[in-house]
């Protein structure tokens, strides 16, 4: 086996020597100039957007799944109950949001870190933001747009929630 | 063959396998979390096709697999939060390994609660 090799990360190009800099060791910043502190701003994201996770899905499971039926009573009814209120729209929101930006990030530290030809990351990268923004916008729309009581060509969708005529 | 080395205060310790399990748990959480915007998404095209895929969710062996998701969660919040303990708290790095056992405890107190009363409304009749 050969020795074993110390890369840059990856996750920024490795920045240029800035001659004159008072620093201790000026050869090595961690962020480039062009990338400016994105990768901190990441890592700030990812502890603040997972404090506020904790309590969203938590509240999530347990309004869900632990209180009176639990999964049973899960419908479209059930949705269409919680959408209802703008409380549950505006929680919902803002959990789509906040887990899909953080599971994002998680992932792309993943391919940063696993995949080591720099087209593999390139590809494996575009994959994932493309998804990321389907989903987050299919869920946006979905939210904003949701009807509980569902017309087409003038006919009531059975299972919908239609105000009395 | 190169030499194991030794006294390393984090391989194959406390540190490095809650890193194993964060990372896990976060990517399982992440594809669920595609997958149930989609499902959720059926919303959109009719209620009966939401309450068809819904449905899906609803059979025992799939109660088990939700238990195993909240499981992945449980410890992914809890190992979460003492990660930003390691990074913010003064002491956080001295304690890591006292919080990851205070981790542990809590998920199973945590899962345990949960399994009972997610198990039992969802396998039981009603």
């Amino acid at each position: 086996m050969s020795a074993t090799e110390i890369q840059s990360p990856r996750s920024a190009k490795a920045p240029a020597a800035k001659v004159g800099s008072n620093r201790i060791a000026p050869q090595y910043r961690r962020n480039g100039s062009s990338k400016g502190n994105f990768e901190m701003l990441a890592w700030l994201f990812m502890r603040l957007s997972g404090v506020v996770l904790v309590v969203l899905i938590f509240g999530h499971l347990f309004v869900n799944l632990l209180v009176g039926e639990g999964i049973h009573a899960i419908d479209f009814g059930f949705v269409a109950g919680k959408w209802a209120d703008p409380f549950w729209q505006i929680w919902d929101l803002a959990m789509l949001w906040l887990a899909m930006l953080h599971g994002t990030n998680g992932v792309r530290t993943i391919i940063n870190d696993y995949a080591e030809k720099d087209a593999t990351r390139l590809w494996l990268k575009i994959v994932l933001y493309a998804a990321t923004t389907v989903i987050i916008i299919l869920g946006t729309l979905v939210i904003f747009t949701f009807d509980p009581c569902p017309v087409v060509n003038g006919v009531q969708l059975p299972g919908g929630f239609c105000p009395a005529p | 063959m190169p030499t194991k080395p030794a006294g390393t205060l984090y391989r194959g310790r406390e540190g490095m396998w809650s890193w194993v399990g964060h990372r896990i748990t976060g990517v399982v959480i992440f594809f669920f979390l595609l997958v149930h915007v989609l499902d959720t998404s059926l919303v959109r095209v009719s209620p009966e096709a939401y309450t068809a895929v819904i449905g899906a969710y609803k059979n025992p062996l799939m109660a088990l697999g939700e238990t195993g998701l909240v499981a992945a969660i449980v410890f992914h919040a809890f190992n979460g939060l003492r990660i930003i303990a390691v990074d913010f708290w003064k002491k956080g790095a001295k304690y890591q390994r006292q919080m990851l056992w205070t981790v542990l405890i809590l998920w199973a107190v945590v899962m345990v609660g949960f399994s009972i009363r997610h198990l039992s409304l969802a396998l039981g009749g009603h």
